[in-house]
């Protein structure tokens, strides 16, 4: 199939995938124009002047509710959530290389945390905080909240990875002599650390942006995408889409971040094998 | 001979997975698993043991009281709204799932049959991916400008005279919901789909040639049966999300259209735990037995 020349179908999929993309990235490209409205346009097109008027605004404390503080708990949130994911994820991942006693439950478990409902769990967590009289904070329950959703795409991954992986490498590094922890540190490490940073992305991005497992669980303070769902009922003026935009240049800054230091670890090792 | 290398090799590995200790093999095991069990235990199992708990107790404005009750169940049950409510879910899970399924597959066969260097595959399919990385809100906003009443579409279609006046139902309405849904939860059956047709043997299809086969015999006879795991996992996705999306159908229906998580997170508002704990174990059953049903259709572990 690959050696033949190119027929129809290829371009009318090429066309349709045009269409998807296009699909994907056309309203997030109005909403970045948009953001740039002057001070007297109002939420849709035509563009009425061109400034920076709405991203001033984003920056005055008392213009949108907190943006800076809300922003500061949800990048918090999500390192915590990333460390967490990464570390966790990584020992189940080496735990499920090997069958033990209710492996096969655990596993079913980490996937069923990712098919229930968002809201249910969210309910739940709520529910179990004020039963045990503990106090609903974002960094205690909204963190938990965000490991049921992370842990499993992280353990899911980790899973993947290593069911792919040759235990060669590593019976090699003992028959060289290599103790259980230099074989992980200097061989297996180096081998995964793509996929690591790759789970640590996931864990980063989906915290940040989380929202209906932090609605019950975040106590009195709002992460970000609550203040963002909030404003979508009270603010009519292009200062949301001004939010809009920072926040996802700064979704795509960390993602492209990410990628770039995968491509280095990926090419370094090319290099080195 | 070679059963005696192989046996050392086995007590070798064996010994090496212990970490070098003495220990039993699976004792690591164990202590590596710790953590997530602790995690998902407290975070998630408790959780959950407890809204089944709480769904039957009784309720007032100031607080909650354990009991015994079906009062929460028969309420919800008994009501017609929340029977019109579930059907409207699964009125928009049925038509976001069918759509997803189609777009996914079609974008998903087109990267893995069509793109012929794997760079070109890898950098289209991150292409496809980062939107999904981003704030679902901002892109649930993102759809203002475009469909409302003088957004894009409609400020196009009446400047080239294709209609008289700006198309109302566009925005807050089911069109929009689904749209939006769709938009939100394509990327969840792209990747499995892309990743199960990446993994078709190619002589397979090769061979389905050389005994005759045309393009279409091809797609639905090889092609589309081995896809079949990826696009179980897919739908998984898919149908899990949607059945329990509130801020969507909130957001993009302007209020106009209820969902059942909508209907829980209204209850919660008002502090009617049980009600609201009532009706999530019943939309969990739901949700599960249609991933079971999903399920007898793969094996997901044999996937990853």
């Amino acid at each position: 199939m690959n050696h033949e020349r190119r027929g129809k179908e290829f371009y009318v999929l090429a066309a349709f995938f045009a269409l998807f993309v296009l699909f994907l990235y056309g309203p997030l490209s109005a909403v970045l124009m948009l953001s740039f409205q002057g001070p007297d346009g109002g939420l849709t097109f035509p563009l009425n002047g061109v400034s920076l008027h709405w991203f001033y605004n984003l920056f005055e404390k008392q213009a949108v509710g907190d943006f800076g503080a809300s922003f500061r708990r949800s990048f918090t949130l999500g390192l915590m959530v990333m460390v967490v994911n990464v570390i966790v994820a990584l020992l189940a991942g080496l735990a499920f290389r090997h069958r033990f006693r209710g492996s096969t439950a655990l596993f079913y478990m980490t996937v069923a945390s990712l098919v229930v409902p968002s809201i249910i769990i969210s309910l739940g967590i709520g529910v179990v905080f004020q039963q045990f009289g503990l106090k609903l904070a974002w960094y205690s329950s909204g963190f938990g909240a965000h490991l049921t959703w992370t842990l499993p795409f992280g353990v899911l991954i980790m899973f993947a990875v290593f069911n792919r992986f040759s235990p060669a490498y590593e019976e090699a590094a003992r028959d060289l002599g290599a103790t259980a922890w230099q074989t992980f540190r200097h061989v297996v490490l180096p081998m995964i650390a793509p996929s690591l940073i790759g789970v640590g992305l996931f864990g980063f991005t989906l915290s940040y942006d989380e929202f209906a497992r932090t609605l019950m669980t975040s106590g009195t303070y709002n992460t970000l995408p609550l203040e963002i769902y909030g404003m979508t009922t009270n603010v009519t003026t292009p200062v949301l889409y001004a939010l809009g935009t920072v926040t996802t240049l700064f979704s795509f800054t960390i993602i492209l971040a990410a990628l770039a230091v995968i491509l280095v670890l990926r090419r370094r090792q090319a290099r080195t094998s | 001979m070679a059963t005696i290398a192989s046996t050392e090799a086995n007590e070798t590995s064996g010994r090496a997975r212990s970490r070098g200790l003495r220990s039993p093999l699976r004792a690591i095991s164990y202590l590596q698993a710790t953590p997530l069990l602790l995690i998902l235990g407290f975070f998630f199992i408790l959780p959950i043991l407890t809204i089944l708990v709480v769904s039957f107790w009784d309720y007032d404005f100031a607080g909650l009281y354990p009991d015994f009750l079906t009062m929460n169940y028969t309420d919800t049950l008994g009501s017609r709204v929340t029977w019109k409510t579930y059907l409207n879910t699964l009125k928009f899970t049925a038509m976001t799932w069918a759509l997803t399924l189609v777009i996914g597959f079609w974008v998903a066969y087109f990267l893995a049959f069509h793109i012929r260097t794997t760079t070109m595959q890898m950098v289209l399919f991150l292409v496809c991916t980062v939107p999904f990385l981003t704030s679902n809100i901002i892109r649930m906003i993102s759809w203002i400008p475009v469909l409302g009443r003088n957004g894009l579409v409609n400020s196009t279609l009446t400047e080239l005279g294709i209609i008289p006046q700006p198309i109302e139902w566009l925005l807050y309405s089911d069109f929009a919901v689904v749209l939006a849904l769709v938009h939100l939860n394509t990327l969840f059956m792209v990747t499995p789909i892309f990743n199960t047709l990446m993994r078709i043997d190619r002589a397979l299809i090769e061979a389905a040639r050389d005994c005759g086969a045309s393009g279409w015999q091809v797609l639905w006879n090889v092609v589309l049966p081995l896809a079949k795991p990826g696009m179980a996992i897919g739908s998984i996705f898919v149908v899990t999300l949607v059945m329990a999306d509130f801020s969507t159908v909130q957001v993009m229906s302007g209020g106009q259209s209820a969902s059942v998580a909508l209907m829980m997170k209204n209850q919660m508002s008002l502090l009617q735990y049980p009600a609201a704990a009532a009706n999530a174990v019943v939309l969990l059953i739901v949700v599960l037995l249609m991933v079971a049903a999903i399920l007898r259709v793969v094996d997901i572990r044999k996937e990853l």
